[in-house]
């Protein structure tokens, strides 16, 4: 238990001590070490790098070097990665061997290990974070802390404001003001549908009962997608914050996070974090010896994508299979066992501390009329920098894919993005320099989604895209309303047809019908948006499908059944690889002759394709 | 044989678990996690003992675990190999991962060898997408992963006991 005034102390002595990792000119001797142990770097051997630091800094019995554990920094792609502050040094794909040779050049000697700096898109080398074109056009605030503070150390998230907001909201802040102040920002639900988050607790506030919960929303099901993981992983407390908060400005004393059992690290970290703010009485009675008392427990998912949504996430924390509620009534009179509650998706709660302690004026300043500060997006596909990413509302998808993803590996096409998920639809090479927030994308047939954005480059067939999604959601369709327990499994049975060849003309009139059906009367927000995939890429890409159908072509040669393997006579030089490789002996031809497949006896497993030195086999 | 020696040593451990837990309805998935996480899978035994703790029919328990894709009612195999079918992964072509596991397991995903040694499982997302495509063998994640390298790793794994 810690009084206010020791909370003030331990905030200024550990801003002081941790100047370094923000400031570069920081006036001290010691040096951090900065290891992401975050999913993406955890999986490729992090946990080894900071042990071996670790080890070998007590070897060699050097002082004044500390070896921190942090949260994501963003650029997965060159994970692990390891940065040395204050000087701000970013070495990129480090193994555990290497650690020697970081502390004995840069530690001892002061040089720099030029062959693990990053390397920028354009092949310059990069010494510094800040110098990489992915961070140029980014704004971080809702991943503030990530990558900065020790997510296990609740004395490092006090050092950078942390329960500052929620001081203030106690003791000088009534609930109406605090609602009226995130009314004010223009915050809206992070986690798809964009529900203005200040309305949300306005209707919870009014609600009648004698007791009311907080939830949060962290069952991030949509597959590519890791926002929510990373801030839970790097910033657990600013989630923890933000829920007391809101406890406090719609009066509720009891909130629950309800969270995927597939992220055993975010579950983790959010344990310790809450048994930390209990020890210091920032969870439990009298919180900084005010009336107000809030406790969180977590509740862990099991692998279902429908609890997403509110209700059915209210019915699996009761115990119950998930299966989404017929609203209304809405969660903030209904809830969790009857009771009024409010749920938030964790992006959304953790803008709230900076729209208390900046302002609201300072958050509405951010991004475009309707959609106001940031967004973070979950970048990966065909991109070349796949990494967490925060931007301003308003930002173009060319900028995010372009300047920031540094374009498409491999000299290919940038083809379409997707985002939204399994809800969400792909968005064309013509709408690249739309300014990306709610409306914007939902008028060009997508919608913003929680976060995820899968770049496709020009080798991806668009009907397998949409026969994938389908796949997904007729796995994941709860089953109660029938439009979506048997309207997508119909869908998907001619989605199929089309990849496998078997299609008849009269099989895009009843996708579309069926895609129409579905989308008014499926029940819940899911079942309505499991077109979505659909019904967008029959809106940009209409003539694939048609070439499915009628040639029963595939131009990317991705539907197997579809594909047409020849051989290019002017190209080939009659070596005999690809006949040696050929697992069926599809293949004839005499050596220095042009050789032939045999199409019925090819199985077009593509073999051939990827030996052939002169690039004379295409499918 | 070795499933019925789960199932007598599991009535002391599965009480363990259940006695953490307060008789509440609502406690029925965090008492299945436990569960499921212990044996990898949910033995009929265990559900019985969780229907007459927490009050709630078989037919009701059932339904949530066949709801959830985490529980399972079969054991999984000695190396449970996941391959990741999240968006990141497919559109960098884990569905050749997995068209090759089943090819060389011989079983479909779900499913285990009958010599209980491998199963596999199709999942979406592990969160690695910096890495993709991934697969992982229990705990072991694999990354940016090709046919080629699934081989090699099977082959290891073949060899062991």
């Amino acid at each position: 238990m810690k009084t206010l005034e020791e909370i003030h102390q331990i905030r200024e002595q550990k801003r002081k001590e941790l100047d370094l990792r923000v400031n570069i000119k920081a006036d001290t001797r010691e040096k951090h070490i900065l290891v992401c142990r975050g999913t993406g770097c955890t999986s490729s051997k992090s946990p080894e790098i900071i042990n071996n630091f670790r080890r070998i800094l007590k070897e060699k019995d050097i002082q004044n070097v500390r070896v921190i554990q942090t949260g994501c920094f963003g650029l997965c792609a060159k994970g692990p990665i390891v940065i040395i502050r204050p000087e701000d040094t970013f070495y990129a794909m480090v193994k555990p061997e290497d650690c020697e040779e970081i502390i004995e050049k840069h530690i001892q000697q002061g040089e720099l290990v030029e062959r693990l700096l990053c390397k920028d898109i354009d092949n310059t080398v990069v010494n510094r974070l800040d110098e990489l074109n992915f961070y140029k056009k980014q704004k971080r605030i809702a991943l503030k802390n990530c990558g900065i503070i020790d997510p296990e150390q609740i004395d490092e998230y006090i050092a950078f404001d942390g329960y500052k907001a929620l001081e203030q909201v106690l003791t000088s802040m009534t609930p109406d003001e605090v609602i009226e102040e995130v009314s004010k920002s223009g915050l809206r639900g992070r986690g798809g549908a964009g529900f203005p988050t200040g309305k949300k607790w306005l209707f919870t506030r009014q609600a009648e009962g004698d007791q009311k919960y907080v939830v949060c929303n962290a069952d991030e099901g949509d597959p590519g997608a890791f926002m929510d993981r990373s801030i839970l992983e790097g910033d657990p407390h600013s989630v923890l914050e933000a829920m007391e908060i809101a406890g406090y400005s719609v009066g509720a004393n009891k909130g629950y996070i309800y969270v995927r059992a597939e992220y055993p690290i975010a579950v983790q970290r959010l344990q310790v974090a809450i048994n930390q703010a209990r020890d210091y009485g920032l969870l439990g009675q009298n919180i900084f010896g005010t009336d107000f008392s809030f406790d969180v427990e977590i509740r862990l998912g099991a692998g279902a994508f429908v609890c997403g949504e509110e209700t059915a996430l209210l019915e699996s924390i009761e115990g119950r299979r998930g299966q989404p509620r017929v609203k209304p009534p809405y969660p903030a009179n209904v809830g969790l066992w009857g009771k009024p509650t409010l749920i938030n998706n964790v992006e959304t709660y953790a803008n709230i501390t900076r729209i208390i302690l900046n302002g609201a004026d300072w958050y509405a300043s951010i991004g475009t009329e309707k959609s106001k500060g940031t967004k973070v997006f979950a970048l990966g596909g065909n991109v070349n920098n796949i990494g967490l990413v925060e931007v301003p509302m308003g930002t173009t998808l060319r900028e995010i894919v372009f300047d920031i993803g540094g374009g498409i590996p491999n000299g290919r096409e940038f083809k379409a993005a997707q985002t939204g998920g399994p809800s969400g639809g792909c968005i064309p090479k013509e709408h690249l320099d739309t300014p990306i927030d709610y409306e914007s994308l939902s008028n060009i047939g997508s919608m913003m989604g929680s976060g995820g954005l899968i770049v496709m480059d020009d080798s991806k067939c668009m009907v397998n895209i949409a026969r994938f999604y389908l796949d997904f959601t007729v796995s994941e369709s709860c089953g109660k309303c029938t439009p979506c327990r048997i309207g997508t499994k119909r869908m998907l049975e001619i989605l199929d047809r089309m990849c496998e060849g078997k299609a008849e003309e009269d099989d895009l009139y009843k996708l579309e019908k069926l895609a129409s059906n579905i989308k008014k009367s499926a029940i819940c927000g899911l079942g309505q948006t499991a077109p979505n995939p659909v019904i967008s890429t029959l809106k940009y890409f209409r003539e694939e499908y048609e070439e499915h159908i009628k040639y029963k072509k595939c131009r990317s040669g991705q539907c197997k059944a579809l594909a047409n393997i020849e051989i290019d006579p002017s190209k080939c030089k009659g070596c005999g690889i690809c006949k040696r490789n050929c697992p069926v002996n599809a293949i004839t031809g005499e050596p220095r002759q042009v050789h032939k497949i045999d199409p019925d006896i090819c199985i077009k497993c593509g073999t051939c394709v990827d030996k052939c030195p002169f690039k004379a086999i295409k499918k | 044989m070795e499933k019925n020696c789960v199932e007598e040593k599991g009535t002391k451990e599965v009480k363990e678990i259940l006695e953490k837990y307060k008789k509440d309805k609502s406690n029925l998935i965090q008492i299945l996690n436990e569960i499921q996480e212990k044996y990898g899978y949910i033995p009929k035994q265990a559900q019985i003992e969780v229907s007459e703790y927490l009050s709630i029919p078989m037919a009701e328990i059932y339904g949530v675990i066949t709801f959830y894709s985490r529980f399972t009612l079969e054991p999984k195999g000695k190396y449970n190999i996941s391959v990741c079918l999240g968006t990141a992964c497919f559109v960098k072509g884990s569905q050749a991962l997995l068209d090759r596991l089943k090819e060389r397991l011989k079983i479909e995903e779900g499913q285990t060898t009958a010599d209980g040694k491998f199963s596999i499982d199709a999942t979406r997302c592990v969160g690695a997408c910096g890495l993709a495509p991934v697969f992982t063998v229990n705990d072991e994640v694999y990354g940016k992963a090709t046919v080629k390298k699934l081989d090699e790793v099977l082959d290891k794994y073949m060899n062991q006991d």
